[in-house]
């Protein structure tokens, strides 16, 4: 018997299994510290040119095939938003290179990769040339189940050289309620459609049950479709790019590239971590509302009606060598809503962040990953350990938790100078605007306005937050035309207007974001529901500046308006622009208004002719408030950014007529309340160890709500050292315990839990430090 | 590159052209930047006391001539604590904590439910100066935000000599 003819030779160019490909190219990497072992970068370094020539080329064609791709689509979400990506993969599922738009995805997509390599897809299904996989599976690296990967391996010769991934944030899943990002769930078995690395097509066309099966598991069939093709379209241009590339400058040569661009990467982090940052340590936390024990919140089931608040500390450790580590020790437990993440979106998203400040440049790919040490406890919500968890709406704490490490860093880049760069926070991106029925087209329809990829920005040190622009989920943020928006969902627009007051005050103040007025029109048998931070706002400010402004919702039912509008009557238009003083409630006697904190709600029923306001939120400030120059205050009340009163309560502003129905400053009058204010301030506040003193006698008497006791509870049983420094800090004594199990809520989850690596036959890969 | 120490002024002052701003922005980072940045903060307070690292608009760690002891010390000049120390725990703190107070800077509705989040300002005692601003749970301990390793950020990061340090 030949033994020899017994070994199966593997798919990847050269003869290695996927599998002994990815555990070679991993084990030299923690031997040496470099990616894949590469200590010198042979293609770089000896024929630079011939390096950027491939680099440039494979990054231009990617950008072009998203932007070709993305024309395909009929989702305004894709069309219009630009929720899409391409990235190119080598042979180990590490990304190379990647297009603009939701940049996240270097990782995700990548980890699906890495999930067949681990888990043998080599084998069974089998990876052959021309083959189509489709993924959203969020237990093993995806950021939310709309988000559909479509990979394409490629190969060389008849061996496998690499994959490309396309994604796209499809407007509806099937889930419980309708839209991408819904609520109603509190588990992944109500997320909706899940697909674990499946393969879908071969030949390059995709099979006829998964046609038929995928339409019908969500509710937006048309749209579902063009966007697989928009993935797949994108996908065999960039398949076909590759082959072109390696015609005209070889095998070889790619091969390196496709390894070296990874280290190339890495260094290039470790490098402009010492250009920019200082060393030390940085530490920060983010919050975000649950606030589940309201009427309009509808679950499934009684233990998951509670108020509870996501936690997240950070510690931010740079090193003086370019290295450095994240450590998120503290962060709340994974619960029953769907505001869980994996590992893999936590982290990969935290690049897209970067690719903001610390690594503006093109080359996006996992070597930023490889240089950085992430610690995320296991059984936290951005690190669960149970196959339960839901994820459809996972941004809601992944925005509010990064919009910390904005702090952390802005702090190192102020120390340093580069005020540029300095950037107070990000906004919470929300509202959602979502829901579903039958829509003017009589055709069964979900909605999931993207109007809130244009929230305000965080101030710099330098200047003013951009407002309405951007959302930190996609660096190429666009609130939409109101008319796409109106062919794509049956409201109509009665008002957009920018939200006053809703950027955080500061020497340089936040960016506001707007509003958006609805009125349901030509739906049948509707709902929408509201998704957005309210009780708390996530977005702190930095250096003296304030919080973004927190959310609210506003809705209106049985308001009359096609008789008021029949007859000629006023009805609400533009914004509710100070919901202190509202003017719409007053039109619309005897209307069911619901104006309350509770921005988070599950499916209600809307008619014809109802209301609905869509509030995007603002970004934090920067600065002490009364350090603002004045004139620019007078233009924030001018031009609807501030409100009035805020002028002087706020700024010490003093303002006066100054012509043409505009407001100017009185300077002497200025300068007076300021002074008066810093002394208000003085005789109001107590120094801190006088205020920690009574604080401490509240924690010593249990004196907070059920929410935040929780909250605590939780963090302390995952975070021994979160406790250990509380403890330490408020000088609690031994007597004083704090354990979920005693509070007067249930906590199912605290206990028992059972992670998908427990499932048969299942390999998860592991790249956070747990 | 490099830009002239009144660019970087420009900078600090908040009046910076778009133009310029731009290529700070999208082009590798100015190495002596650092160095400027200092002089002209240097310039700026009512003190003679070295600056050896800002922490905000109006808040740094400097070596103070007496002593030569690196503290943490305001714009105004107040002295807070050693600069390895959580400086906010030597300041003046005000927190908001009813709607009403939270109202004085939100309108209603746009403010944080205080049940869930309170407002922390922290000022310096001798201005009323607003120096940070911490928006947690209530019971969150006070962050101490910063601890930088000022030696090695001097020594081999920047190629200078460390201020002595008492």
């Amino acid at each position: 018997m030949n033994i020899q003819s017994e070994i199966k030779e593997g798919i990847v160019r050269g003869g290695e299994t996927l599998k002994q490909h990815r555990d070679r190219l991993m084990e030299a990497t923690k031997r040496t510290g470099h990616y894949a072992g590469l200590r010198h970068m042979e293609l770089r370094d000896e024929h630079p040119i011939h390096y950027n020539k491939l680099f440039s080329r494979l990054r231009a064609g990617v950008v072009d095939a998203r932007e070709t791709a993305k024309k395909i689509a009929a989702s305004p979400i894709v069309e219009q938003e630009g929720e899409l990506c391409f990235s190119l993969y080598n042979a180990a599922g590490d990304c190379i290179l990647t297009s603009t738009g939701i940049i996240i995805h270097v990782g995700t997509m990548g980890a699906a990769i890495k999930y067949m390599i681990e888990n043998d897809w080599e084998s069974n299904p089998g990876i052959n040339d021309r083959d189509i996989f489709c993924n959203n599976d969020s237990l093993i690296g995806n950021v939310h189940p709309c988000d559909i990967h479509t990979i394409v391996p490629i190969f060389h010769q008849g061996k496998l050289i690499g994959w490309v991934g396309g994604v796209t944030h499809v407007i509806d899943t099937g889930s419980v309620g309708p839209g991408s990002m819904s609520t109603g769930q509190i588990q992944r078995f109500g997320d909706g459609y899940s697909v674990t690395c499946r393969k879908v097509g071969a030949n390059d066309t995709l099979f006829r049950d998964w046609l038929h099966e995928s339409q019908r598991a969500v509710r937006t069939t048309r749209y579902w479709m063009l966007d697989e093709r928009t993935r797949v379209a994108g996908c065999h241009m960039i398949r076909k790019l590759v082959e072109e590339v390696i015609a005209e400058e070889g095998i070889e040569s790619y091969w390196k590239f496709a390894y070296e661009a990874i280290e190339h990467g890495r260094t290039g982090l470790q490098n402009r971590i010492k250009a920019m940052t200082v060393p030390g340590k940085y530490r920060q936390v983010g919050f975000v509302d649950v606030p589940y024990a309201h009427d309009d919140v509808r679950v499934p089931s009684d233990f998951a009606k509670l108020d509870t608040i996501m936690h997240t500390p950070s510690e931010m450790t740079i090193r003086g060598d370019g290295t450095w580590r994240l450590d998120f020790e503290g962060s709340s437990r994974w619960g029953w809503h769907t505001y869980n993440a994996h590992q893999v979106s936590f982290t990969s998203g935290i690049w897209v962040m970067m690719t903001q400040s610390l690594i503006p440049t093109e080359m996006i790919n996992d070597g930023a990953a490889y240089g950085t040490e992430f610690r995320l406890p296991k059984g936290t919500w951005m690190n669960p350990d149970d196959r339960r968890v839901a994820f459809s709406y996972s941004w809601h704490f992944l925005v509010s938790s990064w919009t910390a490490l904005w702090r952390g860093l802005s702090r190192s880049y102020f120390g340093r100078g580069y005020l540029e760069e300095v950037n107070a926070g990000n906004a919470n991106t929300s509202n959602w605007l979502q829901g579903g029925g039958f829509n003017q087209y009589d055709e069964i329809h979900a909605v999931n306005s993207f109007e809130c990829a244009a929230n305000g920005v965080g101030a710099s040190a330098v200047g003013d937050g951009i407002s309405h622009a951007a959302a930190i989920w996609n660096p190429e943020g666009d609130m939409g035309d109101m008319e796409i928006w109106e062919l794509a969902e049956p409201l109509v627009y009665l008002g957009r207007q920018i939200k006053a007051s809703s950027g955080g005050a500061g020497k340089y103040r936040g960016g506001c974001g707007f509003e958006s007025l609805r009125m349901v029109w030509n739906a049948k048998d509707w709902t929408m529901f509201f998704m957005g931070n309210g009780h708390i706002s996530s977005d702190w400010g930095l250096m003296g500046g304030y919080p973004a402004a927190s959310g609210y919702r506003f809705e209106a039912h049985d308001a009359g308006l096609k008789e008021k509008i029949a007859n000629g009557e006023p009805i609400p238009f533009g914004g509710d622009s100070d919901p202190e003083n509202p003017v719409w409630d007053s039109m619309l006697d005897g209307a069911r208004i619901k104006r309350d904190k509770q921005a988070i709600t599950t499916e209600a029923m809307f008619e014809d002719y109802d209301l609905y306001l869509n509030y995007m939120r603002g970004g934090p400030g920067f600065g002490d408030p009364m350090d603002r120059e004045p004139q620019s205050v007078a233009d924030d009340v001018n031009g609807g950014y501030l409100l009035r009163r805020f002028a002087d309560k706020v700024y010490g502003v003093v303002l006066a007529e100054a012509g043409d129905g505009l407001l100017g400053v009185d300077e002497a009058a200025t300068a007076a309340m300021r002074a008066e204010i810093r002394k208000t301030r003085l005789a109001e506040a107590v120094p801190t160890q006088e205020w920690m003193a009574k604080e401490r006698e509240r924690i010593l008497a249990k004196d907070a709500g059920t929410h935040v006791q929780q909250m605590f509870a939780a963090s302390f049983k995952l975070g021994p050292r979160f406790e250990k420094d509380f403890r330490a800090f408020w000088n609690l004594p031994d007597d004083w315990v704090l354990n979920e199990a005693d509070l007067p809520i249930p906590s199912y989850g605290r206990e028992y839990s059972m992670d998908i690596s427990e499932l048969p036959d299942v390999h998860t890969v592991q790249l956070v430090e747990e | 590159m490099a830009y002239t120490k009144a660019k970087i002024k420009d900078l600090v002052d908040g009046k910076i052209d778009r133009d310029t701003l731009q290529q700070m922005l999208s082009t590798p980072k100015d190495q002596d930047r650092f160095v400027k940045y200092i002089e002209i903060l240097q310039d700026e307070v009512p003190w003679d006391d070295k600056i050896i690292l800002p922490l905000g608009p109006k808040l740094f760690i400097v070596q103070r001539a007496s002593d030569k002891k690196w503290v943490v010390r305001s714009f105004a000049g107040h002295d807070f604590c050693d600069w390895t120390e959580n400086w906010k725990l030597y300041a003046k703190v005000r927190v908001r904590e009813t709607a009403e107070r939270m109202e004085e800077i939100y309108p209603r509705l746009m403010a944080p439910s205080t049940e869930w989040q309170v407002i922390r300002e922290y000022f310096c005692p001798l201005s009323g100066d607003l120096l940070d601003v911490e928006a947690p749970t209530p019971w969150y301990p006070v962050i101490h935000d910063f601890e930088p390793d000022i030696d090695t950020f001097y020594k081999e990061w920047l190629g200078l000599e460390v201020p002595e340090r008492a």
